[in-house]
């Protein structure tokens, strides 16, 4: 029995082949691309709309690009905004109706679903779409919008050859190098005057794609380097998560001095919850023209640092800040357990990043747990029975 | 669907710059619209037509500053069913409130050839702190989009969308990136409440709170972060004192960082 070569060699300059026949197939592709001073996912065309040559570096608040001489594609880490952007959009219509003599009538949604090929999609991303997809389609009742658009997705992922200051995905488990998920992933080498990407596929499209495209089975000695790479981010994370215990370590401090710390600087604005991956909680509008003879209900992005989140009768249930960055923290790395089986945390390190006061969940998790309430109990315990 | 008696609408206008109203008259194609579903009744503005009151709808723009305006609204609120302040100085004073941090009858004297023809309050206050008000429309100016929602919410009794949340949702939800940690500026987007859809952050500038404080306006630590990105007591002061000085949450953070600068 012959086994099919796992990896081969893309040559950089075949990159844009890859482009051209993911557009053959009607994919509009989505790729990291310059921004306004940052990198950003968006419709990209070719090779030459890539950030080629630019460097990100993030820490807690900040967030800076830098241009060198490298002609490396996907230099750059995670981009201001996740996949979440195409896959689950901040606004959509989810219908409109019309007023007729007695009732109303639904119109008709004609939108068709967009068939995305997202190119550049980092580790830890496709952790997050893979836990978007067990919060949508695997539970109770399935979102038929986000299925269509998931089910016609092209997933290119990109192993990281670099960990930013802000990313700990290895303790999160989900990266530094694409396991599942994709439909092809590229490993970016530059050596000396050699530029490749040793690519892995995932999928039978990935491997009809692959097909259409000048490749070569890869060497040891390419495969070799595509596994150093990927060791050497993982060695260099900018940040470390410990999670053992976390969840139970989190239910038993929901008093812990640290809440209150935390809700001095934070400053319930909502960005952690826009920019994380898997965060996924909506709000429904529903609006009327002026005449009432139109009506339409708009699903947008909401957050739980919001007040009307948690509004029911009589007001807030989360009215301090305390408790909503609590509940925060809390569901991502504790009560999402239970609720679907894994952390709502993949280590991105974007909530770090876009936290307008550079609030840390790694500083946060690791101070809770400097003074984990169980110690704090045992040692009130002795304090009582000393006295 | 068609209503014998369309609601009467009334614009009133206290100290301001007119631009609030203006709004409502640039709501162009649905301006139109809005003629349809109200009876126009009082809008000096937009035409010298006048209808008694009651109205159903009452826009009160400006703020209150002398004491002829002090019993004027309280006659507004009386003949008014429901009344909406719209923009910064109906709701919390406007840029003229600047004065309620200085002494007033020095300007009054430096300024006016006559000062005893001046007859001004020595605050600048908005509309709620005379009379009640049932919903506040924020910024300067308002949103045109948001006041045909608050009007289109009234005419056909449902809540209106207006957010209290930050500018921070929607700079994020239009997918703009953000200027204080991709640049380092100084950025009131945090502590303010959205309505703009994230205007100057869009364009890279920095939010100047025109809609004034969001609903947990955390303004310490904004400040805070701020001086690690080199602004100054006095700056900090600046940036809280503009259309919204006088709100509560932006007045006493420029307060606290008044008494740090001096």
């Amino acid at each position: 029995m012959t086994t099919a070569p796992l990896s081969f060699i893309l040559e950089s300059a075949h990159l844009q082949q890859l482009f051209d026949a993911l557009a053959r197939h009607g994919y509009h592709i989505i790729g990291p691309t310059l921004g306004d001073q940052a990198i950003i996912y968006d419709e990209i065309t070719s090779v030459d709309d890539l950030p080629v040559g630019w460097v990100d570096e993030q820490s807690g608040g900040t967030y800076r690009l830098h241009q060198t001489k490298t002609p490396i594609y996907f230099g750059c880490t995670t981009a201001v905004q996740s996949w979440k952007r195409w896959l689950h959009p901040p606004t959509e219509v989810l219908w409109r109706a019309r007023r007729t003599d007695s009732q109303f009538e639904i119109l008709a949604d004609e939108q068709p679903t967009p068939r995305y090929a997202f190119i550049g999609v980092r580790p830890c991303e496709l952790q997050a779409i893979r836990i978007q997809d067990r919060v949508f389609l695997e539970g109770e009742f399935v979102e038929a919008r986000y299925r269509a658009r998931r089910e016609a997705a092209f997933i290119i992922a990109v192993n990281c050859g670099r960990a930013g200051n802000t990313c700990f995905c290895a303790s999160m488990g989900s990266g530094p190098e694409a396991r599942e998920g994709f439909d092809l992933a590229l490993t970016e080498v530059l050596e000396g005057d050699r530029h490749y990407f040793v690519v892995k596929t995932g999928s039978a499209a990935g491997q009809a794609l692959l097909a259409e495209i000048p490749h070569q089975p890869a060497g040891d000695a390419e495969i070799e380097a595509a596994a150093h790479i990927i060791a050497d981010t993982s060695a260099h994370m900018g940040r470390e998560l410990n999670v053992d215990g976390l969840r139970d370590l989190l239910y038993r401090n929901y008093e812990h001095p640290r809440w209150e710390a935390v809700a001095q600087r934070c400053l319930s604005c909502g960005n952690c919850t826009l920019v994380c991956p898997t965060c996924f909680c909506v709000t429904i509008e529903d609006a009327t023209n002026l005449n009432g003879d139109e009506a339409q209900r708009v699903r947008k992005w909401d957050s739980c640092f919001t007040m009307d989140f948690s509004y029911i009768h009589g007001g807030s249930v989360r009215y301090s800040a305390k408790s909503r960055y609590r509940q925060w923290m809390t569901h991502k790395l504790a009560t999402w357990v239970d609720q679907f089986g894994t952390f709502g945390c993949v280590g991105c390190g974007r909530c770090i990043t876009w936290c307008p006061v550079g609030i840390d969940i790694t500083e946060e998790a690791r101070l809770i747990r400097a003074a984990d309430n169980q110690t704090v109990v045992n040692k009130k315990a002795n304090h009582d029975e000393s006295v | 669907m068609a209503r014998e008696h369309p609601p009467k609408l009334a614009v009133w206008k206290f100290a301001s710059c007119d631009g609030c109203q203006l709004s409502l008259l640039d709501c162009e194609d649905e301006l139109l619209e809005v003629a349809g579903a109200v009876e126009i009744a009082y809008f000096p503005e937009a035409t010298r037509a006048v209808i008694r009151g009651p109205y159903d709808i009452s826009l009160v723009e400006g703020s209150i500053t002398t004491d002829h305006d002090a019993k004027r609204i309280q006659q507004i609120r009386k003949q008014s069913r429901f009344l909406v302040t719209i923009g910064a100085c109906a709701t919390a004073g406007g840029i003229q409130a600047l004065r309620n941090f200085q002494d007033v009858d020095e300007f009054i004297s430096t300024v006016y050839a006559t000062p005893a023809y001046i007859s001004a309050l020595d605050k600048s206050t908005p509309i709620a702190d005379h009379v009640f008000v049932d919903f506040q429309l924020r910024g300067c100016p308002i949103n045109k989009y948001q006041l045909i929602e608050v009007i289109s919410a009234y005419l056909n009794g449902r809540k209106p969308n207006v957010p209290t949340y930050s500018v921070c949702m929607e700079c994020k939800q239009r997918g703009a990136v953000c200027v204080m940690v991709a640049d380092g500026k100084p950025c009131l987007g945090p502590v303010t409440q959205a309505g703009c859809g994230a205007l100057c952050p869009a364009y890279h500038r920095p939010c100047f709170g025109c809609y004034g404080p969001m609903e947990t306006p955390n303004t310490a630590s904004l400040s805070a972060w701020w001086k690690q990105l080199g602004v100054s007591d006095g700056e900090i002061v600046r940036a809280f004192r503009s259309f919204n000085a006088y709100s509560e949450a932006f007045r006493k953070e420029s307060e606290a960082h008044e008494r740090s600068d001096h």
